[in-house]
């Protein structure tokens, strides 16, 4: 056991915690009777604090980071939790096959990836993460392992997918990869110039498209409310020749002192990104890396936030009131003068989630990223928490740092049964905040 | 393809080098204390493109056991080209101190079995004319210093041994390679607090790769421990026996 500092993306709370460490998917849960309590600890990419147990201790699961089995034939992959999409993405992609559901990252475990049930640009057509998971195995700090999958132990897999880990680590995965021509990508960029139309596009793209994400001008007021960029994408099997080179990888390699994302910055650059191409409509072939993880090829971008670091507000809203809460939440961001040129708008498709608690549900989701500026953002989001909460909609645990324990538990009706699973020995930081009240 | 011995195959640094060259197609036989362990860390290898890559689970402090290890590597790799010896724990000085039992157990696990082992390494190679041998010390075995000169004097052994092997090979075409790392962050200093001039395995196993590619003599990892080291092997005694390190 060390004492570390450990930090969630965010870098709203870098807290020192004990840190213990599993070495080996052979290796017993470690010894943990000094410490309150546990919590598996991937690699930090949650936003908020559901990855972070302050005042107790985490378990590293980095050092988890063999392959175990692959075959090219049915592309089967399996791994233990610790493996980054990266990784796997590096292993796979010269062999045929891309991983079936990818977040905006690359660097988060599969481990992470199973406890957050992550979700995708795909999610219309292939739902969460979880889903194309064929089995795991959890471990119990009371030295229990399980075989999850969805039809043995299928509780504890429902329990576990989406879980934050609060139900014990994940020591392994067996993944169903999904077959690709190539490592490229065929991608049209479409400008639009409201939700409607951002609406009319996506139901249009839907079926012959497996990848739409849009890209939201957070200050696009009145009859331009919620105009952005659409992206739409397939794989692609042109001949790699056929994509400009990736460029080369940049990092942010200290936190500036204040934030470089402010009223003024984010002016501009909303301005450039919805300007940004002269024809409404252009289509490309590009790398995948490029597609999927533009932010990546800056490491450590969350710098930019400056020292106090910032919140994600990730929402869903469900399908009927979708539309005019949606326009009610960008209403307010946008009269707050807060926000960032991060926002995004994608439509989820009724696919159902696996886990207790997976956040995706059919409906329209928003994320936006918010430099922490204390009190007057903390009002922001409780504004934007009863639009969420009048149309029946959930946070996303992934990303959030401060999130009401009602709005949880109403967002997540399933979270008393999901209790049952929870290892005694584990908590975060997340779960007692919002648990606080019951 | 290498034809590939690690001894210490589960230690950080030696996985990371298993991994850049599993992914050019070499073939390994990986030694090391834990079965299971060492089962996990060969079938990542051939996912990763090992070509081969064997599990034999042995104590190298072992002396008895070194030629049954290299019998059995050439007859399960077919050969034997590469040698890398990673294997070693981090003393606990304190400790040492007050017991000679441990003192002598960790100067014999870190320098002597090294010695036994690459004696009879060197006896292959020489007969053969050919390989290469790739031993991790330290930039401890430098310059003994208060705060770690048990683990640093066996680390000193080895250089020493290296540096002659090497003079003594030189004509049979035999690379011996001295390899020199700083602080890493690994499990085996998992207790550390990491400052500027940690760095992580991957970054140290670039290094090793390279060196082995090119048949270095002695690299330090990263490189700029050369010129630290350099300073503190030249500070005089009389004031080096005064200053804290």
């Amino acid at each position: 056991m060390a004492a570390q500092i450990v930090s969630s993306w965010g870098n709203v709370l870098p807290v020192e915690h004990a840190v213990f460490q599993l070495r080996s998917r052979h290796d017993v849960f470690p010894d943990i009777s000094e410490v309150e309590s546990v919590l598996p600890y991937g690699n930090g990419r949650s936003y908020g604090d559901s990855c972070l147990n302050v005042g107790a201790a985490v378990l590293s699961t980095r050092s988890l980071d063999h392959f175990i089995s692959f075959d090219p034939q049915s592309g089967v992959l399996a791994c233990e939790s610790g493996v980054l999409l990266a990784d796997i993405l590096r292993l796979v992609v010269p062999q045929g096959w891309f991983v079936p559901v990818s977040p905006g990252t690359w660097f988060v475990t599969v481990g992470g990836a199973i406890a957050n049930d992550v979700h995708g640009k795909n999610h219309h057509v292939a739902g969460t993460f979880t889903r194309h998971v064929r089995r795991f195995e959890l471990l119990r700090s009371d030295g229990t392992r399980r075989i999850c999958a969805p039809e043995e132990n299928a509780e504890w897999f429902a329990a576990t997918a989406g879980g934050l880990g609060l139900t014990g680590a994940i020591t392994w995965a067996e993944i169903q990869l999904r077959r690709i021509g190539g490592p490229l990508m065929d991608v049209e960029t479409i400008r639009y110039g409201n939700l409607d139309q951002f609406m009319q596009l996506s139901a249009e793209s839907d079926g012959l498209f497996e990848y739409i994400v849009a890209w939201v001008d957070c200050q696009g007021r009145g009859k331009h409310l919620g105009r952005g960029v659409l992206q739409r994408a397939n794989h692609s099997d042109a001949p790699l020749t056929a994509a400009p080179r990736p460029s080369r990888r940049l990092s942010v390699p200290f936190t500036p002192p204040f934030s470089f994302v402010n009223p003024a910055s984010l002016r501009i650059m909303n301005t450039a990104l919805y300007r940004g191409q002269f024809a409404n409509r252009r289509r490309r072939i590009e790398r995948f890396e490029s597609f999927f993880y533009p932010l990546d090829n800056i490491l450590q971008w969350n710098r930019l936030y400056g020292p106090r670091g910032f919140y994600q507000y990730q929402c869903v809203i469900p399908s009927e009131p979708a539309q005019e809460a949606t326009r009610a939440l960008l209403r307010t961001i946008g009269s707050s003068g807060q926000g960032s040129f991060l926002a995004v708008l994608k439509l989820f498709g009724d696919v159902s989630s696996p886990g207790m608690l997976s956040f995706p549900r059919a409906g329209l989701t928003l994320a936006i990223d918010f430099p922490n500026r204390g009190a007057r953002l903390q009002q922001l989001f409780r504004e934007l928490d009863a639009i969420v909460r009048a149309n029946g909609g959930r946070l996303y645990p992934a990303k959030d740092g401060r999130m009401p324990g009602d709005l949880f538990r109403s967002g997540y009706p399933r979270w008393r049964e999901f209790s049952n699973y929870i290892d005694p020995r584990c908590s975060s930081t997340f779960w007692r905040r919002v648990m606080a009240d019951t | 393809m290498r034809k590939m011995l690690i001894v210490g195959a589960t230690s950080a640094i030696a996985e990371a080098v298993a991994r850049i060259c599993a992914e050019r197609g070499d073939a390994f036989v990986l030694v090391g204390r834990r079965a299971d362990v060492l089962g996990s860390t060969a079938a990542d290898l051939r996912v990763r493109g090992a070509k081969a890559a064997h599990a034999l689970a042995m104590d190298a402090s072992d002396l008895a056991s070194h030629e049954q290890m290299l019998a059995k590597t050439e007859e399960l790799l077919g050969g034997l080209d590469t040698v890398l010896i990673a294997y070693g724990t981090l003393s606990d000085q304190a400790a040492c101190q007050k017991s000679p039992e441990l003192t002598v157990a960790e100067l014999q696990n870190n320098g002597v079995s090294v010695v036994a082992l690459l004696t009879r390494i060197a006896e292959r190679f020489a007969a053969r004319r050919a390989g290469t041998i790739a031993v991790i010390s330290s930039v401890a075995g430098d310059r003994g210093r208060a705060s770690n000169y048990v683990y640093g004097s066996a680390k000193a052994l080895v250089s020493a041994f290296l540096s002659g092997l090497r003079q003594r090979l030189q004509k049979d075409g035999v690379s011996v390679i001295t390899i020199k790392p700083g602080f890493v962050d690994t499990p085996m200093t998992a207790n550390f607090r990491k400052g500027l001039l940690w760095a992580k395995p991957q970054r140290v196993a670039t290094g090793i790769v390279r060196a082995i590619d090119r048949s270095a003599s002695v690299v330090y990892l990263p490189a700029f421990w050369r010129p630290i080291m350099l300073i503190i092997r030249l500070i005089p005694e009389g004031v080096f026996r005064r200053i804290k390190l």
